[in-house]
C-alpha cells in the first residue's frame, strides 16, 4: 500500500480547508472546537486526522459535510472549487452522497431499522441519479458484491438487525459509495468492532480507494490505524492541528511534542522491553478555557525543560503550524515526502538544530 | 502526575508454585435464552486456570468471548453454572451473599467506564470508604483511609469532597482504583480498566496499576481485548473464544510464538504504530464475524474462520493441553503451530 507519486504540479486540491473554526454556543460559554485549522486533500490519498476525544476530529468531518445546525463556522471549506461555507441546505444535499459521503464508528445507529439494506441503498442511487427502482436495485446489489458481502442477491431483502456488525460496516461503505462520490469521510469505521474484523473493514476501504481514486479521511484515535492505512496524517489537540506530515515522517520523526509524546507512551506488540511505559502527564485541556498560547504546554515536556523566557512563550504565544524553514505554510496532502509541519515554538524537526528535547 | 519516576522496578515477586491464589476448574456460565423454548447461551463453556498471589493473568479475546462474564464470575457479581472457583482454598462458587461479604475485602473489581461506575452524587471521600463502611469501619477511620488512597493513587486528597463529574476520565478511574483498593484487597480484576480512557492518559493508569501491584503484592486478573496493553501489563495470557480458552500461557511465549491459529490471527491484526513494520509484516486476514455464541458451531467453534482447519476441526473439539514438553503453554488445536 504504497502512496501514489503524484506529480507536483498537480495543484488542483479536491477538498480544500481555509481557517476553519467551529463554535458552538454553550451554556457555560463559547466553545471553539476547531480553531483555525487548514489543510488541502487530493484524489487518491488517503488523511488521516489523528486525535482524542475533543481534539475536534470529528467536528471537522461533520463540517465539511455541512451537519452542524447552530454552529458558528468561519473559514473555507471548498469541494472541487465550490464554497461550502455557507451554502444552502437544498444544495448542500444535492452534493452530500452524491460527490461527498461519510461512514461513521455505529453502523447500526446509521441504518434505518424498517427497510431492508438493499431499498435503503437503492434509494440513494434513486434519489441521485433519478434512476428507475429496477436499475438502483441492480446498482445496491452490485455494491453489496463489490464491498464482499457473500451472496448479495438475497442479503439486500435483508434487514440491518440480520447483519453482524463488520458486515453492517460494509453495507454503510456501499451506501456511501453507490454514488461514487469523490471524498469519502470514515469518522472511526473501526473502532466499535472487534480486531480481526478491523483488518477486514480496514483492507476494503484501503482497496476501493485505490481503485476508484477516492481521497478519504480516516478520523481515528488510534495510531496504528492511521499507521496501517494512511498517506498523509493531521494531528490535533485542543481544536487545533498541531502536527501534519507525510505518514512515514511522522512517526519517523514526530517534530511536535505532543505526537512524540503520543508515540512514546503507546505499549507496542512489537517492543520487546518491559520498561514502564513514557506517560504523558495531566489530561486534555478544556475547549471552555482555551490556553492563549500553546493547549499543550501545560503537559510538554519540552516547555517544562526550557528555560523560564522560552516557556513563557508557550503558554503565551500560540505558535502556528510551520516548516523547519520557520514559515507558515498549509498543509498540503499532495506534499508527498514534502515538509512536515508542526506547531510548535521549539519542533523537534530531524536537522534543526537547538531542539531542547 | 506521571507514575514513570515512581517505579522502580520491573521485576515482579517469583510465581509461587504452590496453592493459586485464585483457581478456576471447568467454570461454565449458561445464560437463559432470549425466548421460551430456545436453548440457554453457553457464555462460558468450561474454561480453567490458575492466578498466583501478585501474578497478573491477561484474558483477552473479542466481544463476545466470556472474558467479561468470566469476571464477573470470579468476584461473583454472578453465580457460575457449573465448575469450580477456589479462592484462597475455599469453595465460593455457590457462596451466597451474605457468606461472601468477608471476601469481598480481598476480591475487587476495576471497571470499563469510570464515570458510570462511580455515583455522580456521591462525594469521592464517600465513593472511596464505601467499601469499608460496609465492612464495619467508623466514618471517621473510611475517611483518614480514603486520603490515603486518593494519595496513594496520584490523586490531591484535599479534593476528597468534590464530585465524581468535576474529574477527567482518567482522574475518575484513578477514583476506581482507590475504592478497589480501599479494604487492601489480594485480586483485583480489572475489566477494560484503560479501554475508555484517551490514548495519552492510558498510559499513566497502566503505569499506577503496575506500580501499586509492586507495592501492595497484588494479583490482576486484566481483562482486555487490546492486545498491546495486555502484552505490557500481564505475566501470563489466556485467550478466549467463544466461551473457550484456546491458549494459555506465559505472554513472552504466546506473543513471540502463539500457537492456536486464533492467537495468530489475532495479534497479526493488530495495527503497528510503524508504517514501515505495517507494510513489511504478513497478515493472516480472518474471514467473517466471530460466530454468537448463541450457536456455536461444532467441533471446534473457530474452524469456520481458520484458515488451517481440516475435517477433525469440524467433528471434534479440541481439549486444551501442553503445546510442546517442557512448556507450561497450553493450546487448544487439533494442529497447533510449531513453536
Amino acid at each position: 500500500m504504497t502512496a501514489p507519486q503524484l506529480s507536483m504540479t498537480e495543484t488542483h486540491a479536491l477538498l480544500s480547508v481555509r481557517d476553519l473554526s467551529v463554535t458552538f454556543a454553550t451554556k457555560r460559554g463559547p466553545v471553539r472546537a476547531v480553531d483555525s485549522l487548514s489543510f488541502d486533500m487530493h484524489r487518491g490519498r488517503t488523511l488521516g486526522i489523528v486525535g482524542e476525544s475533543g481534539s475536534g476530529k470529528s467536528v471537522t468531518s461533520m463540517a465539511v459535510l455541512g451537519l452542524h445546525t447552530g454552529a458558528e463556522i468561519t473559514g473555507s471549506i471548498s469541494l472541487d472549487g465550490q464554497e461550502l461555507v455557507g451554502l444552502p441546505e437544498r444544495e448542500l444535499n444535492r452534493l452530500r452522497g452524491r460527490r461527498m459521503a461519510m461512514i461513521f464508528q455505529d453502523p447500526l445507529s446509521s441504518l434505518h431499522p424498517y427497510y431492508t439494506v438493499g431499498e435503503q441503498i437503492a434509494e440513494h442511487h434513486r434519489v441521485h441519479f433519478g434512476s428507475r427502482r429496477s436499475v438502483a436495485r441492480r446498482r445496491a446489489v452490485e455494491m453489496l458484491a463489490e464491498v464482499g458481502i457473500p451472496e448479495p442477491e438475497r442479503r439486500a431483502g435483508e434487514y440491518p438487525h440480520q447483519f453482524s456488525g463488520g458486515m453492517r460496516q460494509r453495507v454503510m461503505i456501499a451506501m456511501a459509495l453507490v454514488c461514487e462520490p469523490e471524498l469519502l469521510i470514515a469518522d472511526e469505521p473501526t473502532t466499535a468492532l472487534d480486531v480481526t474484523v478491523q483488518a477486514q473493514i480496514l483492507e476494503l476501504i484501503a482497496r476501493l480507494q485505490e481503485e476508484r481514486g477516492l481521497a478519504v479521511v480516516l478520523i481515528t484515535h488510534d495510531l496504528g490505524v492511521v499507521a496501517r492505512v494512511a498517506h498523509d496524517v493531521l494531528v490535533m489537540y485542543g481544536g487545533r492541528a498541531v502536527e501534519q506530515a507525510p505518514v512515514d515522517a511522522l512517526f519517523a520523526h514526530p517534530a511536535h511534542p505532543y505526537t512524540r509524546g503520543l508515540l512514546d507512551s503507546l505499549p507496542r506488540l512489537d517492543d520487546a522491553d518491559d520498561a514502564p511505559l513514557r506517560a504523558i502527564p495531566g489530561s486534555p485541556p478544556s475547549l471552555l478555557a482555551p490556553a492563549p498560547g500553546c493547549a499543550f504546554a501545560p503537559r510538554c515536556a519540552r516547555a517544562a525543560a526550557a528555560s523560564p523566557s522560552e516557556r513563557l512563550r508557550c503558554e503565551t504565544e500560540r505558535p502556528l503550524l510551520s516548516g523547519p524553514a520557520g514559515l507558515p505554510q498549509v498543509l498540503d496532502s499532495a506534499r508527498t515526502g514534502g515538509t512536515p509541519l508542526a506547531a510548535c515554538h521549539f519542533p523537534g524537526f530531524p536537522a534543526s538544530e537547538g531542539v531542547a528535547s | 502526575m506521571t507514575d514513570t519516576g515512581r517505579m522502580t522496578s520491573t521485576a515482579r515477586p517469583p510465581l509461587s508454585t504452590a496453592r493459586p491464589l485464585l483457581r478456576v476448574r471447568d467454570v461454565a456460565m449458561a445464560f437463559p435464552g432470549r425466548r421460551r423454548g430456545t436453548a440457554p447461551v453457553r457464555a462460558v463453556d468450561g474454561i480453567s486456570f490458575d492466578v498466583a498471589p501478585g501474578e497478573t493473568l491477561g484474558l483477552v479475546g473479542e466481544s463476545g468471548c466470556g472474558k467479561s462474564t468470566t469476571g464477573r464470575m470470579i468476584v461473583r457479581l454472578l453465580e457460575p453454572t457449573s465448575g469450580s472457583i477456589t479462592y484462597d482454598g475455599r469453595d465460593i462458587s455457590h457462596l451466597s451473599q451474605r457468606e461472601l461479604k468477608p471476601l469481598r475485602r480481598e476480591l475487587q473489581m476495576v471497571f470499563q467506564d469510570p464515570h458510570s461506575s462511580l455515583n455522580p452524587r456521591q462525594t469521592v471521600a464517600r465513593i472511596i470508604s464505601d467499601p469499608l463502611l460496609t465492612q464495619g469501619s467508623s466514618a471517621a477511620d473510611a475517611r483518614k483511609r480514603a486520603a490515603e488512597l486518593m494519595d496513594l493513587v496520584g490523586l490531591i486528597p484535599e479534593h476528597m469532597d468534590r464530585y465524581p463529574h468535576e474529574f477527567s476520565g482518567g482522574q475518575a478511574q484513578r477514583i476506581g482504583i482507590a475504592r478497589s483498593l480501599a479494604t487492601s484487597p489480594r485480586l483485583v480484576v480489572a475489566d477494560e480498566p484503560v479501554s475508555a480512557l484517551d490514548v495519552s492518559v492510558q498510559a499513566q493508569i497502566v503505569n499506577l496499576m503496575e506500580r501499586l501491584q509492586q507495592e501492595l503484592g497484588l494479583a490482576y486478573l486484566f481483562i482486555a481485548h487490546d492486545l498491546s496493553v495486555v502484552k505490557r501489563v500481564c505475566d501470563r495470557v489466556a485467550v478466549m473464544y467463544l466461551g473457550r480458552i484456546v491458549e494459555i500461557g506465559d505472554k513472552h511465549q504466546v506473543y513471540a510464538a502463539p500457537a492456536h491459529p486464533y492467537t495468530r490471527a489475532l495479534l497479526s491484526a493488530v495495527p503497528l504504530p510503524d508504517p514501515a513494520a505495517e507494510r513489511a509484516r504478513e497478515r493472516i486476514t480472518l474471514l467473517g464475524d466471530p460466530p454468537s455464541p448463541a450457536a456455536p458451531p461444532p467441533g471446534c467453534t473457530f474452524h469456520p474462520r481458520c484458515p488451517k482447519a481440516r475435517a477433525l476441526c469440524r467433528t471434534e473439539a479440541p481439549l486444551l493441553r501442553i503445546a510442546a514438553p517442557g512448556e507450561g503453554r497450553e493450546v487448544a488445536c487439533h494442529f497447533p503451530e510449531a513453536a
